[in-house]
C-alpha cells in the first residue's frame, strides 16, 4: 500500500523480533491495537463514525438519498462504497483520481458489507422499479499507520449501525437503517515465516503476504482477500481464519456498544 | 451544495433586538476550539471546530517538490489543497476537486506563501492539506486558521500566523461570521485572512452586495475577530508545547515522560 522505504536495520529488527514471537511495538502476535469508535461524528451525514485503530484514523460517512433502482434489480436499494486516500493521511498518498490501492480498499470493505447482507437491500425498496434508498459509503482516511482494511471496515459497520433513513425524503419519521448482520474483518500479515495480526505500518511495509478474513456474528466466513506477492500455506490460512473469528468477537462487541 | 428547500423564504435572520437565529449578536463569533498536533504521520497538524464546522489541517514539508519542473531554485513552493469530504454537506458532494475547491486552494496557498520564509528552502515544497469534515459556512476561514496552526506545529519558519474570518450582510445589517442559513439567505459574504502582527491582509474575497461604509464595518468586525482568533491559535500551540514544572523536573532527572 505504500512505496516508502524501510531501513534495513528496521527491517531486520522487526524480522528478528517476530521470529522470537515479539513485535516492535510490544504487542503479542495475535494482539490487535486499541480500537476506539466515535459514532455520529458528522452531523451532515445520515450515519458516520470515526474509527481509530492504534494511530490509524479513518472517518466514514454514510449519505442516504432516494433514486431509481438499477433496471436489473428493481426491488433493491443501491449501495456504493468509495475510499479516498487523501494526501493528508500519509506522505505517500497523492491527490488525483483513486489509485488501485484506494479501489481495492473500497471493494474489500464493500464486499464484507454486501456479501454478509448486512443491509437487506430488499428492505430499501420504496416503490418497486421506481424509487429506492441509495446509500453512499465514503471512507475518508485521515491518518495512515497501517491496516486500513480493518480500520475502514470497523468504521463502515459503525457508521451503518447508527445511520438513519431520512424522513424528509419520504415523509413520516426518520427510521434507523435496518442491520441484519455484523461482519468484522481481521487482517493478518506474513513476514518471512511468521504471522502477525493487525499489522502496523512498518510491519505492513515489509510484509510478504496479507490476508483479510471477514466473519459474521455466527463465526461464518463472509469474505476474504489475499494481497501482496507472498503466499500462505493451507495450515496458515486455517490458522488465520480461526484467529480472525476469535478476535472478531471482541471487536464486534466494541462496534455494537 | 446547500439544501435550502426546508427553510421558508421569508425567514427573519435578525430579530428586533438584534439577535440572530442562533442567538448571537451581530458582532459575535461562533464558538471556536482549536487543537494542535492531532495526526501522527503529518509533520504538523491541527483540528478546528468553528460552530458546526469541523476541519482538519495537515502540513508536510518542506519536502522535495513534485513534479520536479515546478521546483523553484530560489524558494520553496507553498501548495495548498482544500478538499471537502463527500459527507460534509447535506447533499453528498462528489469526491475530488471541483472548481470551487481549486480556487480556494489557490488563494489559501497564496495567503500562506506571504508568511512562510520560502527563500530558506529552495527547490522544496511546503504542502498544506485542508480537509473539511463537516461544513456550515466559513470553511475556508476555519481551514486557513487551522492550517496556520499546523504550519507552526510542523516547525515551518514563518513571519507570523495567519488568522482568518468572514463578515457579511444579513437582513440589511453587517454581521460577523455567517453560518449556513445566513450565508444562504444573506446579502453578502466577505472572507479575509490577516497577518495579525502587521495587519497585512493576505486573503480577501467578497460576493454579494455591500456599500462602501458597510464594507468598512465588515472589515472592522473581521479584523477584531481575527485578533481574538490569533489568541486562540497561540493558546492551542501553547497547550501543545508548554512544558510544566513537573515535566521539566522529570527531564532534569533523566526520567522518560
Amino acid at each position: 500500500m505504500s512505496s516508502e522505504v524501510v531501513s534495513e536495520l528496521m527491517r531486520e529488527h522487526i524480522v528478528k523480533l517476530i521470529a522470537s514471537g515479539k513485535r516492535a511495538d510490544g504487542r503479542e502476535p495475535e494482539e490487535v491495537r486499541k480500537l476506539t469508535i466515535e459514532k455520529n461524528y458528522i452531523k451532515t451525514a445520515e450515519g458516520s463514525a470515526r474509527a481509530r485503530l492504534g494511530n490509524t484514523d479513518v472517518l466514514v460517512g454514510v449519505k442516504i438519498s432516494t433514486g431509481e433502482p438499477y433496471p436489473d434489480t428493481p426491488n433493491s436499494g443501491v449501495l456504493t462504497t468509495s475510499a479516498e486516500l487523501i494526501p493528508m493521511a500519509s506522505p505517500t498518498f497523492e491527490s488525483g483520481p483513486p489509485r488501485p490501492e484506494a479501489i481495492e480498499l473500497a471493494r474489500v470493505v464493500d464486499r464484507g458489507i454486501r456479501e454478509t447482507k448486512t443491509v437487506d437491500m430488499a428492505k430499501l425498496c420504496i416503490v418497486p422499479g421506481e424509487k429506492v434508498w441509495i446509500l453512499f459509503i465514503d471512507i475518508h482516511v485521515l491518518d495512515y499507520d497501517g491496516n486500513l482494511f480493518d480500520a475502514s471496515s470497523y468504521g463502515t459497520l459503525s457508521a451503518l449501525s447508527c445511520a438513519k433513513l431520512p424522513a424528509k425524503l419520504t415523509g413520516g419519521e426518520d427510521q434507523p437503517l435496518p442491520l441484519d448482520h455484523w461482519p468484522v474483518s481481521v487482517t493478518a500479515a506474513k513476514i518471512r515465516r511468521s504471522i502477525v495480526f493487525d499489522p502496523g505500518l512498518d510491519e505492513e511495509r515489509i510484509a510478504d503476504a496479507r490476508l483479510t478474513v471477514t466473519t459474521d456474528e455466527n463465526g461464518d466466513i463472509r469474505a476474504m482477500q489475499k494481497g501482496l506477492s507472498g503466499s500462505f500455506s493451507y495450515d496458515e490460512v486455517r490458522y488465520v481464519i480461526s484467529t480472525a473469528r476469535r478476535l472478531g468477537n471482541g471487536i464486534r462487541e466494541i462496534i455494537r456498544a | 451544495m446547500e439544501d435550502i428547500e426546508h427553510i421558508p423564504k421569508e425567514i427573519q435572520l435578525v430579530d428586533d433586538s438584534g439577535r440572530r437565529l442562533d442567538g448571537r449578536a451581530l458582532d459575535e463569533l461562533r464558538p471556536i476550539r482549536i487543537e494542535a498536533g492531532v495526526l501522527k504521520r503529518a509533520d504538523g497538524s491541527a483540528y478546528i471546530e468553528w460552530g458546526d464546522n469541523r476541519v482538519l489541517a495537515a502540513v508536510y514539508g518542506p519536502r522535495e517538490a513534485h513534479p520536479r519542473h515546478l521546483q523553484d531554485p530560489a524558494r520553496a513552493l507553498v501548495q495548498c489543497r482544500y478538499n471537502m469530504a463527500p459527507f460534509s454537506v447535506s447533499d453528498r458532494k462528489r469526491p475530488g476537486p471541483d472548481r470551487r475547491s481549486v480556487e480556494i486552494s489557490k488563494v489559501a496557498g497564496e495567503a500562506f506563501a506571504a508568511v512562510v520564509f520560502t527563500e530558506q528552502f529552495p527547490r522544496t515544497s511546503v504542502d498544506i492539506f485542508i480537509e473539511v469534515l463537516q461544513a456550515d459556512a466559513g470553511t475556508r476561514c476555519a481551514g486557513i486558521t487551522a492550517a496556520s496552526v499546523a504550519l507552526a506545529d510542523a516547525g515551518v519558519p514563518m513571519r507570523d500566523l495567519v488568522a482568518s474570518c468572514a463578515s457579511g450582510k444579513i437582513a440589511g445589517q453587517v454581521a460577523l461570521d455567517l453560518n449556513k442559513e445566513e450565508d444562504n439567505f444573506g446579502d453578502a459574504d466577505c472572507p479575509m485572512a490577516v497577518v495579525p502582527r502587521t495587519g497585512e491582509i493576505v486573503l480577501l474575497q467578497m460576493d454579494g452586495h455591500l456599500m462602501e461604509d458597510e464594507f468598512d464595518r465588515a472589515m472592522k468586525l473581521s479584523m477584531n475577530a481575527a485578533m481574538k482568533i490569533y489568541e486562540m491559535q497561540k493558546e492551542a500551540l501553547r497547550r501543545r508545547y508548554v512544558v510544566t514544572d513537573a515535566e521539566a523536573l522529570l527531564e532534569e532527572r533523566g526520567v522518560d515522560t
